[in-house]
């Protein structure tokens, strides 16, 4: 880690972006805008393997702590990165809106999110610009809502008890 | 219920593989692997290929998802030119049960009957990495009893033998070694039927948990192992003689589903798939867990990336996961196997006989599950299949915000239209077998 520069807030830094450390976890804090240039960036600096995108719907927990400058908003897309060199880790945090829940795809980087956006985006309904073929993955294609996110039902299928009236 | 032309208005589109006629040269082009980073030279040899066939000449069929040899309920549609396989794209969700969405109605405690569930023919690996990333939130990975660590290295490698024992059945099978099967079949039975033994299940055993193991081994489990390790080399020797050097066999395997490392790291892939490019990248080693750095062991590496790599590279982790139990063995002390936290562990039987404290202790943690801390951790092991990992969100309350597996079959499945263009239809067979998807995972 010898891009993170210390800032006189004492909040580290890489390429640009706030970091911060979950449970030992170095994690990226980058904007929509910042995105796609960070992900380049990172590829170029050994991170060669992009091990998991996936993606999380805030909607019934707002509070969580983010760095200073990182807005909340009520999507998260969270990509999980391995350098096979120097066998590091690093998991990138992208804030999605409500209102236009669109990220740019990764896959001109790494191929190998493509059905891993596609998961994201039958899961909970976000776009990704750029990726070649966003469709559904692993519900059928004219299914209704995406079940991941937090105000989609569990749904339940009544009991029905031998002998009882109701 | 829907007519198709509401399919494609949704702006989703149909999931299937449609007719050159109807999508872009960019696509296809995207479908043979141009978007992949090659090297300029390749581009250019890319550009230089004959033109596929005209639609006429074509087919599109489906294998799958009721076909055996897809193991479980994989659809491939295959473009065909004859024998040959000119497009092939996967499609899943056959299995798809959400159980990342059940996951999230589930205590921490409930949590591992539903991940075990996953990747059903190494149970105890996604037991292990779930519970890894709930000690992660709850600050406790440190304070795990060593015997509780050892344990969990004994079973995740008797797994991992127990999973690459069903691909040799299965791989066999698929190639018409059909006594092959039998014997796989029949070893892995020796092992789940210490399994049994040991959690009282052949299969999703939730056994591993957060804070350690759900019980001590049973009277008797160290002859139990030996003699599992001293049967399995004389009856690899058997596979070696039955398979590896013959050479119809190796005809069949040999240049067939070919990747290269450049390709196998773009798509994401890992475990033998990755390592059969040449990649030596284990977790095992490379990101050391549980005690995986205190043993001795070689990381099996290919070096054409085809079928017959991944099939020997499986054959050969027996033996190094063989050689890691030996130590284990050797290693496993004395003592208490689940972490004494009163904040996570129930308190013993014998306890609440005798004390009310202990019977509402063990009633509140059984009914409302124990509190987490907030935040997120990823945790990640290498699992028979490739690298599994466990994303976990806790908002503090007692079950998670959000859980997420990585699977290793899902992302691994990717590979396929990449090995499988150019190869024939019969080849798919071996290539889908070399993959050794686990659907129960790729859909979850």
């Amino acid at each position: 880690m010898s891009d993170v520069e210390a800032t006189p807030e004492a909040q580290p830094q890489l390429h640009g972006c706030p970091l911060s450390d979950s449970r030992g976890q170095t994690v990226v804090h980058p904007t929509r805008a910042q995105y796609v240039a960070l992900m380049k960036k990172l590829l170029d600096g050994g991170y060669v393997m992009c091990s998991d995108l996936t993606a999380t719907d805030y909607l019934t927990h707002s509070g969580r702590t983010l760095p200073d400058g990182i807005d909340a908003e009520r999507f998260e897309v969270v990509v999980n990165l391995t350098a096979i060199a120097t066998r590091d880790r690093i998991r990138v945090r992208v804030q999605v809106p409500e209102s236009d829940p669109l990220l740019a795809s990764l896959f001109d980087l790494w191929p190998g999110t493509e059905a891993m956006e596609r998961e994201v985006f039958d899961m909970f309904g976000i776009s990704f610009d750029g990726h070649p073929d966003l469709t559904r993955i692993l519900m059928p294609e004219d299914w209704d809502g995406h079940p991941l996110r937090k105000d989609y039902s569990i749904g339940r299928i009544p009991v029905q008890f031998k002998g009882s009236n109701s | 219920m829907t007519s198709v032309e509401n399919i494609f208005r949704t702006n989703e589109g149909a999931q299937e593989m449609r007719p050159r006629s109807e999508i872009s040269a960019k696509e296809i082009l995207r479908e043979v692997g141009s978007v992949l980073r090659m090297s300029e030279a390749e581009v250019a040899k890319l550009g230089q290929m004959p033109a596929d066939a005209d639609e006429d000449q074509t087919m599109i069929i489906n294998m799958g998802p009721q076909h055996p040899s897809t193991h479980g309920v994989l659809r491939l549609m295959l473009e065909l030119q004859g024998e040959k396989v000119l497009r092939c794209k996967p499609i899943i969700g056959y299995l798809h049960t959400g159980m990342e969405k059940t996951g999230e109605e589930l205590t921490y405690m409930q949590g591992g009957t539903n991940v075990t569930r996953m990747d059903y023919l190494s149970p105890l690996n996604n037991e292990l990495v779930f519970s890894m990333a709930v000690e992660k939130l709850l600050g406790i990975e440190n304070d795990i009893p060593e015997r509780a660590v050892w344990m969990r290295m004994l079973l995740s490698e008797l797994n991992r033998m127990s999973s690459h024992l069903l691909f040799l059945a299965s791989n066999g099978m698929d190639l018409g070694a059909v006594s092959m099967m039998l014997y796989g079949w029949r070893e892995r039975e020796e092992v789940l039927r210490f399994f049994q033994k040991v959690t009282g299940l052949r299969m999703n055993h939730n056994f591993i948990r957060p804070g350690g193991v759900a019980a001590d081994l049973p009277a008797g489990w160290r002859d139990d192992v030996l003699t599992i390790l001293e049967m399995l080399p004389v009856r690899l020797a058997e596979y070696d003689i039955l398979m590896t050097d013959q050479p119809i066999w190796r005809e069949r395997l040999q240049g067939v589903g070919v990747i290269t490392a450049d390709e196998a790291l773009a798509l994401g892939t890992s475990g033998p798939i990755l390592r059969s490019t040449g990649v030596a990248w284990d977790l095992r080693r490379d990101q050391p867990y549980l005690h995986y750095d205190k043993v001795e062991f070689d990381v099996i590496v290919g070096s054409y990336g085809d079928a017959f790599d991944r099939y020997a590279i499986r054959i050969n982790e027996i033996r190094e996961s063989i050689r890691i139990v030996h130590q284990v063995l050797d290693a496993m002390p004395l003592g208490d196997y689940r972490i004494q936290n009163k904040k996570v562990t129930p308190p013993p039987r014998a306890r609440i006989d005798e004390s009310m404290e202990a019977l509402i202790h063990h009633f509140k943690i059984f009914t409302e599950g124990f509190k987490v801390p907030e935040g997120e951790v990823y945790a990640a092991i290498e699992s028979p299949r490739g690298e599994i990992g466990c994303y976990i969100v806790s908002d503090g309350g007692p079950k998670p915000y959000r859980i997420h597996m990585r699977a290793p079959s899902f992302v691994n499945i990717q590979a396929l239209p990449h090995m499988m263009r150019g190869g024939l239809v019969a080849d798919a067979v071996a290539v889908i077998s070399s993959i050794d998807p686990v659907l129960g995972e790729v859909d979850r």
